[in-house]
C-alpha cells in the first residue's frame, strides 16, 4: 500500500528512469529511497517530555519482545541442554545448563537403540509421495477451477469451500472402516493416496494464484490451438512455482508432523513413522532414558528447521497468505 | 440441472476437460468426504462393535452420551481448554504482530523466533514441554522459584493439567503472529497518521482504526483456533500416553472418541460423539458470525 504522501511526481533530472526494466513494476512500487519524501517537521517530537515518553515506550516494547523470545526459545535450550546430558544430571537441583561431559554419544544411542533411522526412513516414505500427489492433484483441480470455462463450475467450487470447514473428526471413523475393507490398514496407502485426490485449502490458495496470472498468455496459446493440459503444463505451472512451492511445504509439513493417521493406521512397529515411533520410545521408556529420547526428539524436527531456514520467505509469504483471504 | 443436448459443443467440450481436470477432487470428495460424512451419521444411530454389522437403535447412543459421565467432563475439558487458550493467542498474537508492526529493529530474527515453534512437529513440542512441566525437575517450576512461587504439579495435578496445556499452546502462536502482522501491513498509514494529527491518542488509534481494519483476519483466526481447541488431541494423547489422565482432567472429547472407537471398539457410539461435537463446533462458527456481523470491518471490498 502506497500512502498518499509518498507519491512524487517523476523528475527527469533527478530520478532514475522507471520502469524500463521493470515493465511488471508499477511506478508505485519502486524503492523507498526513489519515492520518499521527508516527513514534515511537526511530526517529530520537538519537546523533551515527548522524547522521554518515546524512549519508555520503546523501552517497554523491545522488553516485551525479548521477553517473548525467551519465552519462545527456552524450549529449544531445554530440549538440547537434556539431549547431551548425562542420566545423573537429569534430576539435579539447580539445574545443569551445560552437560559436564557433553554427551554426544545420546544421539548415538538414540539412533542405534530405537530404530531411529527405520522411523526417519518411513517418514520420507510417507512424505515425499504425499508432496508430490499434492502438488500435482491441486495443481489441476485448481487449474479445471480457475481458468477452464465449464457449466456447472461455480456451484462445485462452493462445495470445495463448504468442505473447508468440516472438521477432519467427523469422518474419520468411516474413512477407517474403508480402508479396512480394502485391506489397506498397517500401509502407508491411507496416508497417501487421498494427498493425491486435492484438498479444499490447497485448491483454494492455488486458484486464487491462477485468476491473478495474465490471461492473454493463456488465449495466445488457445488461438494456436494448444490443447487446455499443455497449457495448464508450459504456460501456468512455470509461473506458478512460489504458489506450488507454498503448497509443497505446507504439505510437507502437515506429512512430516502427522501424528493422528499414523496413530491410527499404522500397527506394525516397523512401519512407525518419525512421531509415532518418538511418542512411542517417550511411553515404553523410563526416566533414566529421557536424554537420549531428547536427542531423538531433536532430530526429528531439524529437518523441519532446516527447511524453514532454506525456505523462510516462501513459509511467511505462504501463512500471511492463508490469513488474507479469510 | 444440466441439459447435455441444449449445451453448445464448445460448452460440452469445455464440461469434459473441466471435469477431467477436476476429476481427483470430484473422487476425493465423493470417496472420501461425502460418503463417510453420511456414513457418519449413520452410524451415530447404530450399535456398532467394529468387528460386526451396524444395528439401528435409533437415539440410544445420545441419550447414552447424557448420561455418561466422562463424556461430560469431556466436554467440559474441551470447553474450558477453547475458552481458555482460544482469547489467550488472540489477544498475545495481536500484541506480538503490533510490536514488530512497529518498526522494530532486528524484525526478521523476532519473527522467526516467534514462528518456528508453530511448524515444530506437535509430538516433539508435547515431549518437551512435558519434561519442562516436571514438577520436580522441570525448568518451569524452577524459574517460578527464582520469583518466589513454589510452582504446582502441572500435568500431574488435575486442577493445573489444563492451565499447562493452555500455556503450552501458546508457544504454537507464530502462525497467528505472521498472519496478524501481514494484515497490520496492509492497513493504510495515512488513516493513522491522519488521526494522529488530529490528536488522537495511541489507545484511540488501536482501538479505533488498527483493530475495525484487521477485524476479518481477527474472525478467521479465532474461527480456525476454536475449530483446532475443539479437536485438540495430539499434544494430550502424547503426553498422557491417550489416557487423558490425572483423573480424566485433560480427557478432551477427541481423546474419548478415539478411546471409544479405537480401545472400547464402539463404534456407533463414537460416531455420535463425533456428531455432538461437530453440531457445537457448528454452532459457536455460527454465533460468532452473527456477533460479527456488527463488529467486523470488511472495508469496501
Amino acid at each position: 500500500m502506497v500512502g498518499a504522501d509518498r507519491v512524487r511526481p517523476y523528475h527527469w533530472a533527478t530520478d532514475a528512469l522507471p520502469t524500463a526494466t521493470h515493465p511488471k513494476e508499477s511506478v508505485l512500487s519502486a524503492p523507498t529511497e526513489f519515492v520518499a519524501v521527508p516527513r514534515p517537521a511537526t511530526q517529530q517530537p520537538t519537546t523533551s517530555g515527548v522524547g522521554v515518553t518515546h524512549a519508555v515506550a520503546s523501552l517497554i516494547k523491545y522488553l516485551l519482545l525479548v521477553f517473548f523470545a525467551g519465552f519462545f526459545i527456552l524450549p529449544w535450550v531445554w530440549m538440547v541442554s537434556t539431549s547431551l546430558k548425562n542420566p545423573d544430571e537429569l534430576a539435579v537441583y539447580p539445574i545443569i545448563w551445560i552437560a559436564d561431559p557433553i554427551r554426544w554419544d545420546n544421539y548415538l544411542s538414540a539412533l542405534r537403540q530405537a530404530d531411529f533411522l527405520t522411523y526417519f526412513f518411513n517418514t520420507i516414505l510417507v512424505t515425499f509421495p504425499s508432496v508430490l500427489g499434492a502438488v500435482l492433484s491441486n495443481a489441476l483441480v485448481a487449474y479445471g477451477f480457475a481458468r477452464v470455462r465449464w457449466p456447472g463450475r461455480d456451484l462445485l467450487f462452493s462445495l470445495v469451500l463448504a468442505t473447508l470447514i468440516l472438521p477432519g473428526f467427523v469422518t474419520f471413523i468411516p474413512l477407517y472402516i474403508i480402508f479396512r475393507n480394502l485391506n489397506w490398514l498397517n500401509s502407508y496407502l491411507p496416508l497417501i493416496v487421498p494427498t493425491w485426490l486435492a484438498s479444499p485449502f490447497f485448491v483454494f490458495l492455488l486458484r486464487q494464484f491462477f485468476m491473478s496470472l495474465p490471461e492473454e498468455l493463456a488465449d495466445a496459446a488457445r488461438v494456436d490451438g494448444a490443447s487446455e493440459l499443455r497449457i495448464f503444463s508450459q504456460i501456468i505451472l512455470p509461473l506458478s512455482r512460489p504458489a506450488l512451492a507454498v503448497v509443497a511445504l505446507f504439505q510437507f509439513i502437515g506429512s512430516w508432523n502427522d501424528y493422528f493417521g499414523p496413530l491410527i493406521y499404522l500397527n506394525d512397529k516397523a512401519l512407525y513413522t518419525i512421531s509415532l515411533g518418538i511418542a512411542n520410545m517417550r511411553a515404553s521408556y523410563g526416566f533414566s532414558n529421557f536424554a537420549w529420547i531428547m536427542a531423538a526428539t531433536c532430530m526429528s524436527v531439524l529437518p523441519i528447521v532446516v527447511l524453514f531456514f532454506f525456505a523462510q520467505r516462501t513459509f511467511i509469504e505462504g501463512i500471511a497468505l492463508t490469513g488474507l483471504k479469510g | 440441472m444440466l441439459h447435455l443436448r441444449t449445451l453448445t459443443r464448445a460448452e460440452r467440450q469445455g464440461l469434459v476437460t473441466g471435469l477431467l481436470f477436476t476429476s481427483p477432487w470430484i473422487i476425493g470428495f465423493l470417496a472420501f468426504r461425502v460418503y463417510p460424512f453420511f456414513a457418519s451419521l449413520y452410524y451415530s444411530f447404530t450399535f456398532f462393535p467394529i468387528l460386526e454389522s451396524p444395528k439401528w437403535v435409533g437415539l440410544d447412543n445420545f441419550r447414552g452420551l447424557l448420561d455418561d459421565s466422562r463424556f461430560l467432563t469431556s466436554l467440559y475439558n474441551t470447553t474450558y481448554f477453547a475458552v481458555g487458550a482460544v482469547p489467550l493467542a488472540t489477544i498475545t498474537g495481536i500484541l506480538l504482530a503490533m510490536l514488530l508492526n512497529s518498526k522494530v529493529r532486528g524484525l526478521s530474527i523476532f519473527r522467526t523466533i516467534y514462528f518456528l515453534p508453530s511448524i515444530t512437529p506437535v509430538v516433539a513440542t508435547a515431549i518437551v514441554w512435558l519434561w519442562m512441566f516436571d514438577p520436580l525437575n522441570g525448568v518451569v517450576n524452577y524459574m517460578l522459584e527464582w520469583v518466589g512461587i513454589d510452582g504446582p504439579g502441572w500435568m500431574g495435578s488435575p486442577q493445573w493439567s489444563k492451565p499447562a496445556l493452555i500455556l503450552m499452546s501458546l508457544w504454537g502462536v507464530g502462525g497467528a503472529v505472521v498472519i496478524y502482522l501481514a494484515s497490520l501491513q496492509d492497513v493504510p498509514r495515512e488513516l493513522i497518521e491522519a488521526a494522529e494529527l488530529d490528536g488522537a491518542s495511541a489507545v484511540q488509534r488501536i482501538w479505533n482504526i488498527t483493530l475495525p481494519m484487521i477485524s476479518p483476519v481477527i474472525l478467521f483466526n479465532v474461527i480456525t483456533g476454536l475449530i483446532g481447541a475443539f479437536q485438540y488431541f495430539t499434544e494430550v494423547h502424547v503426553m498422557t500416553g491417550g489416557t487423558g489422565s490425572p483423573a480424566d482432567s485433560t480427557l478432551m472429547m477427541s481423546i474419548y472418541l478415539w478411546q471409544t472407537a479405537f480401545q472400547f471398539f464402539k463404534i456407533g457410539y463414537a460416531s455420535a460423539q463425533a456428531w455432538v461435537l461437530f453440531l457445537i463446533v457448528i454452532v459457536f462458527t455460527t454465533v460468532l458470525f452473527r456477533i460479527s456481523g456488527r463488529l467486523v470491518y470488511y472495508g469496501g471490498k
